[in-house]
């Protein structure tokens, strides 16, 4: 199927678009992740939706994204709420912290998921397979929800630009000048969460934290200025979903979220290897010239002070 | 009798990730047992592909190799400039994702079910029996979870003052000359080769659990390596077993109730224990301030 008759399908385009949709707000959600050094809270947040979706809909007997994400939303605001308790509190260290949280959370939602499978009310099929992650299994409904929340995960990240900089890069001087900083770090973690929900029907738990990050490592490489580089990973967020969301089409049986990871990891190579100054080419050649330029002035100097070469 | 074998199976597996998780919870790198039991999936696929048997050492020496690739990478990126968490979520999601591609690319020469890899199943395990001669020796994964505790153990307790040095002060070590590299490695070979031994019995979010959450709860409760090490296993042991029965009175899964009882444990130390509880901490600053 080529790409023009592939547009022309209703069916994928939706799901094209939710992709790239996706991307975008995981991308620049991300960044900030990156810079607050919470990349792994994604991983955790998405293995801590689990129980909360299971409520959600062990609560309403329905499988709606919305109420989906209500459940996840509080079930993200317990996990984050915990790891930071916990690191607090005790010697436990933050990565520990996560990885009790990530588990035990996954654990329960394991048991409810079994539990509700054995309660046998007919409509629970598919509900494992929310966790995998099945972009086909999408529809229009669902595509408008995840269109609403993508935007609004993009204008909080506007409209909040200036804090949430303020908080990344400095949050001592941001609670020094009387920001809010409590509740703009949980208005991130809520808007992660937002992010790992919607994400997690289209590429699944393990996948949803590789969308937060990648696009937001890889675009790090290429500027020093926080607002390129949200645009930046926004960017490559779009792109991985476009070229994830193609490729699964164009090869049988293949599932779009590891494709649209993969190509998030084709991206990150490419930035490691050819981005301007931080890139691994660049090092080079950067090497070498400052090496030649080493090399000149100790020439230049040695011929100055009369000595043989 | 099936009981007693899932109980043994699972204590055994419990034990062995505790002890490579004392020292990954104490080396700060707890979420490296998370990305390794991930990202050893492509290592298992193509084993399982070359071999054609699901039980064979060519799928240990494959999860190995991988894990050790994914260690390596980390510390690749690691030392160009990207943050150490966001290193190690990159390069596992990354491998993560090529595994769960091969298994669809496979997907009918491969017996291999993406939910059975992630839970695992230890409620089928005592029925795949290892017969010798037509005798019947027990459960296949008692013998194998069996070994790998035996070489977690031997391995330790040959190289405790090595893995402790390099745990604690690192700097120290290496100036001392112990091979500092060579022991990062070894032990993150250890936590490859047990990851994926339970991998198939208990499944990737059991083992990650049992690496971190007994570790943390004894580290609670202790300040001695040894002591915490002891005491890591005799919380895996008594997760398998609560966990267990609570799993057969609920009907749930298993592995999910053994971690439920490990977050429980843990909770309830992290309120009461005698050194380092919260609680307790309180009551002792109260009496200061009185």
């Amino acid at each position: 199927m080529n790409i023009i008759a592939l547009l022309q399908d209703p069916n994928t385009l939706w799901i094209l678009v939710s992709s790239i949709l996706l991307g975008i707000s995981s991308g620049v959600i991300g960044c900030f992740a990156y810079l607050r050094k919470q990349s792994l809270m994604g991983d955790a947040l998405s293995h801590a939706a689990l129980p909360g979706v299971c409520f959600a809909f062990i609560l309403t007997g329905t499988k709606s994204i919305f109420y989906f994400l209500i459940g996840a939303i509080i079930a993200g605001i317990i996990a984050t709420i915990s790891i930071g308790y916990i690191t607090r509190k005790t010697r436990i260290k933050q990565d520990s912290a996560l990885g009790i949280v990530l588990t035990v959370f996954f654990g329960v939602g394991i048991v409810l998921l079994t539990q509700i499978q054995h309660s046998a009310s007919g409509n629970q099929s598919g509900l494992d397979k929310f966790l995998f992650g099945q972009a086909a299994s999408m529809v229009q409904s669902d595509v408008y929800t995840m269109a609403g929340i993508g935007l609004f995960v993009i204008a909080i990240c506007t409209l909040f630009f200036k804090e949430f900089k303020l908080l990344s890069f400095d949050s001592g001087f941001a609670k020094g000048i009387g920001l809010p900083i409590t509740l703009l770090d949980q208005l991130i973690m809520i808007l992660m969460v937002i992010a790992v929900v919607i994400g997690i029907q289209a590429v699944g738990v393990v996948l949803m934290a590789a969308l937060l990050i990648t696009p937001a490592v890889s675009a790090r490489y290429w500027t020093e200025k926080l607002h390129v580089m949200v645009m930046l990973s926004g960017l490559f967020g779009a792109i991985s979903g476009l070229m994830g969301t193609i490729l699964s089409t164009q090869v049988n049986n293949l599932p779009t979220g590891p494709l649209i990871v993969l190509a998030a990891t084709c991206i990150f190579v490419l930035s490691v290897v050819i981005a301007p100054t931080r890139g691994v080419i660049a090092k080079i050649v950067g090497r070498k010239k400052s090496k030649n330029a080493f090399l000149k002035q100790h020439i230049k100097q040695s011929v100055k002070d009369g000595n043989v070469i | 009798m099936n009981h007693f074998w899932i109980i043994l199976i699972g204590a055994l597996v419990a034990s062995s990730c505790s002890i490579v998780g004392c020292f990954l919870v104490l080396r700060k790198m707890s979420m490296i047992g998370d990305a390794i039991s991930h990202a050893i999936l492509p290592g298992i696929v193509i084993a399982f592909l070359l071999s054609g048997t699901r039980d064979s050492i060519v799928m240990i020496v494959g999860a190995t190799c991988i894990g050790l690739i994914t260690v390596f990478l980390i510390q690749m990126f690691q030392n160009s400039g990207v943050q150490s968490d966001a290193s190690i979520g990159v390069v596992f999601t990354a491998l993560f994702a090529v595994g769960v591609v091969l298994i669809s690319l496979f997907t009918r020469q491969v017996d291999l079910d993406l939910d059975c890899v992630l839970y695992g199943e230890i409620a089928y395990a005592p029925w795949d029996t290892l017969d010798i001669g037509g005798m019947n020796l027990g459960p296949k994964a008692v013998w194998g979870v069996e070994s790998i505790f035996i070489v977690n153990i031997l391995v330790i307790s040959l190289f405790y003052k090595q893995f402790k040095l390099c745990s604690f002060d690192s700097a120290m070590a290496a100036a001392l000359g112990i091979p500092v590299a060579f022991f990062h490695y070894l032990l993150m070979s250890l936590v490859s080769i047990t990851t994926v031994s339970s991998f198939e019995s208990v499944g990737a979010i059991l083992v990650v659990g049992m690496i971190i959450v007994p570790a943390a709860t004894a580290y609670l409760l202790t300040d001695k390596l040894n002591r915490m090490i002891i005491y890591s296993m005799i919380i895996g042991i008594l997760c398998s077993s609560i966990g267990y029965y609570v799993a057969y009175l609920l009907d749930a899964s298993i592995a999910g109730c053994m971690i439920m009882i490990a977050g429980l444990l843990f909770f309830i130390t992290l309120f009461l224990s005698p050194k380092h509880g919260v609680l307790l901490k309180k009551w002792k600053q109260h009496k200061i301030a009185v």
